[in-house]
């Protein structure tokens, strides 16, 4: 094993590093994707087989809209990844709009074999979309119904569309083993267009994609607030890139002082602090300062720039963050004090951590061949944090980069460019285990950062 | 191969097993695996390739090869400004400038780019092809800081022009912020001017090429800026004159994936600081 590699890391820290990487290299046990998912044993047939009938125009010309809720509603359980979703195709073509009309004894036989299904009925009256919402347990004939669920809004795309983010929000919730969907988060991200960037917004499913900021000016790194009030981000003013902090209630940027250049925020768990990095005197360090700005305090002090910080989210007193003190940039973790720095990749080129809600993982861009000439690509990668076991998530895409996670765990969003050019990074998402990838934006869109909630 | 002790805490209740063994397959996980990319993986360090210049191809005749070069006057305008472009070529047939086109084998043109360019000319002849560049550094006008009123009159005495032609740009190697040779002798000798100008305040931004994350070349090309800062303190100019800017990855100067791009973009720039 080659340790010139470490040579400027104190020899406590590489045997602290060492040791673990020798034991894993006897054991020689990759993490697999099961891994993150646990439970792996289930075989597919485990999953609850869920059908979801169209839903029945009740008043008004609202077919557009009956449309769109359909696709939305179907998509969101889709995308849940937690069900075997019963394709349309093979669905009976009816649409029971209430109790009275819907059969089971059609769910039940195969091809359809539904173990739930899901129906209603959708009107339009006075410019209120009304839905009525079932969801009914086809095994349970005498008793079905699980879930009734009445909703109103203006009639509107986008409130359908959030009724119908809503509805699946509740099914997945009762049906998922207690994690909440995810259909009503929202993703942050960069949008670059005639020579600037500003901080955009969008439903987790990619629709809805809209301008947050519109300061002219190149902003990065947005970071949102775990309750959703606020939004920290990075932006370059008269004097460099300074935290900006933009109230998302009320609709413009409020004080975040910082002295010398500030990057990278991150929010605690609680809301109450941020972790970011500064240049105070010369050199980046971690600091971390209540919401406003005040009581900074430096947690890393160590030749060499230090940033990207990111909260265990579960526990609040870990920060992972990267830092250049070797050479390249590495991923470290360390206690939210400061103690206990462990060094996690040991090669290549690392960045933009990204902490999994359940506190196990750690989310990250990797170009493990980094360096002028060196094939390697960029791509995402998870590492289980007990035993530094990693997965490499994409493959031959191009370069990966800025990997988020969403509040269930199961997705993963990041930034992808096939050809590593700027101008054409796209956010992408996936399942956590690195299957079901798919673009939600076009080119010019960067550095997404999902919602805690 | 066996899986660590299963985690009962996970919150995952349903499985992706049919992708298992698919998955299996592509992880490349072993950290042994790791060690061995780890031995071979620190050429970080190592000199960045220069430019090059194709080299006339081989051929059984002698035929001369092409001779070409490309000059442009001033080497730095402000946004708006004019450069007058002119070449020389020896032994070509066909001449063409990037952006421009077919151009006469020897001549003049008048541009004035929007961007900083690198004008390449390519000369092709008989006796192979031959390139040469000259970089324009088009200077787009930095947000004022607020005391515009500050400026004294004896700063306004130095152009722009005649800034630059004291202040020379340093560049940087591949992930460094170290000042090199080249940059040592500059910082001597934008410190002399900047001595002899007293009124004069600097704005140094720090610029890295397009590679690597956006977050950790923010860091890099702050390290850079104070790099040519210390160069022109240690060459005796006042530290409070001098203000650095990152720019990190986010204004390129050149936009092309190759190694002459990258080597103009990972730079320290000097502008007066109004």
């Amino acid at each position: 094993m080659d340790r010139t590699a470490y040579h400027p890391t104190p020899s406590r820290t590489l045997l602290r590093f060492a040791l673990p990487l020798f034991v894993l290299a006897l054991g020689c046990a990759p993490l697999r994707a099961q891994d993150i998912f646990g439970e792996a044993n289930k075989t597919p047939g485990a999953l609850t087989r869920v059908a979801v009938a169209d839903f029945k125009l009740a008043a008004g010309q609202t077919e557009q809209l009956r449309s769109t809720f359909n696709s939305t509603l179907f998509n969101d359980l889709q995308s849940a990844a937690i069900f075997d979703m019963v394709s349309k195709s093979i669905a009976p073509p009816v649409s029971p709009g209430s109790p009275a009309e819907m059969n089971l004894a059609q769910w039940s036989p195969a091809p359809v074999s539904a173990a739930m299904v899901v129906f209603g009925s959708l009107g339009v009256t006075a410019g209120k979309v009304g839905v009525n919402g079932y969801l009914f347990d086809v095994k349970n004939p005498q008793f079905p119904q699980v879930l009734s669920r009445q909703y109103s809004e203006d009639a509107t795309e986008d409130s359908t569309r959030q009724i119908a983010h809503r509805f699946a929000d509740e099914i997945i919730s009762r049906l998922g083993g207690g994690v909440s969907g995810i259909a009503e988060t929202k993703i942050y991200f960069v949008h670059a267009a005639g020579g600037t960037k500003e901080i955009w917004e969008m439903d987790y499913d990619g629709a809805n994609q809209h301008a947050i900021t519109h300061l002219g000016q190149i902003s990065l790194s947005p970071r949102v607030a775990p309750d959703n009030t606020r939004l920290a981000f990075t932006s370059l003013g008269p004097d460099g890139f300074k935290i900006k902090m933009y109230s998302l209630l009320l609709g413009r940027v409020v004080t975040f002082p910082s002295s010398g250049s500030t990057i990278s925020p991150a929010w605690a768990p609680n809301g109450k602090e941020i972790a970011y990095s500064a240049s105070g005197n010369g050199d980046f360090d971690i600091w971390i300062s209540d919401v406003n700005g005040s009581l900074a305090r430096k947690v890393t002090n160590f030749k060499g720039p230090d940033m990207s910080p990111v909260y265990n989210p579960r526990t609040g007193g870990q920060i992972a963050w990267i830092s250049g003190r070797t050479g390249l940039p590495q991923l470290y973790i360390m206690e939210s004090d400061g103690s206990s720095v462990q060094r996690l990749t040991d090669t290549g080129y690392v960045s933009a951590p990204s902490w999994s809600p359940n506190g196990q993982f750690l989310a990250f861009g990797w170009n493990r061949k980094y360096g002028p000439g060196a094939p390697g690509g960029q791509d995402i990668y998870v590492m289980e944090i007990s035993t530094k076991k990693w997965i490499q998530l994409t493959h031959d895409g191009g370069q990966c980069d800025f990997p988020s996670w969403s509040p269930d765990g199961r997705h993963i969003v990041y930034a992808n460019s096939p050809d590593g050019r700027v101008a054409h990074m796209r956010i992408w998402t996936m399942l956590a285990d690195g299957t079901d990838r798919h673009p939600l934006t076009g080119p010019g869109n960067d550095m997404p950062n999902w919602s805690w909630k | 191969m066996t899986v660590s002790s299963e985690p009962k805490s996970l919150n995952f209740s349903h499985s992706f097993s049919r992708r298992q063994s698919f998955l299996c397959n592509l992880l490349l996980v072993s950290l042994s695996c790791a060690a061995v990319a780890l031995t071979s993986g620190c050429g970080k360090k190592s000199k960045d390739l220069p430019a090059i210049s194709s080299a006339p191809t081989a051929s059984e005749q002698t035929m001369t090869p092409p001779t070409a070069t490309i000059t442009a006057d001033p080497l730095a305008i402000d946004l708006g400004q004019t450069v007058v472009l002119n070449w020389r070529t020896t032994n070509a047939t066909a001449v063409t400038i990037d952006g421009i086109g077919q151009v006469p084998v020897n001549g003049t043109q008048t541009v004035s780019p929007s961007n900083s360019t690198i004008f390449r000319l390519t000369a092709k002849g008989d006796g192979g092809s031959v390139e040469a560049n000259v970089r324009v550094t088009v200077r787009v006008a930095v947000t004022p800081a607020a005391g515009e009123t500050q400026m004294g009159p004896s700063s306004s005495k130095v152009t722009d022009a005649e800034f630059q032609s004291g202040v020379k740009d340093m560049f940087f190697d591949y992930d460094s912020f170290e000042l090199r040779a080249d940059a040592q002798a500059l910082a001597a000798q934008s410190a002399a001017f900047l001595v002899q100008h007293p009124d004069i305040r600097i704005l140094i931004g720090g610029y890295a090429d397009e590679r690597g994350s956006a977050e950790y070349n923010l860091a890099l090309g702050e390290n850079r800026a104070n790099a040519a800062k210390n160069g022109l303190v240690q060459a005796g100019v006042a530290p409070a004159r001098i203000r650095v800017i990152s720019y990190g990855k986010e204004k390129q100067f050149c936009t092309e994936s190759t190694e002459a791009c990258w080597q103009e973009n990972r730079r320290a720039q000097f502008t007066i600081d109004r």
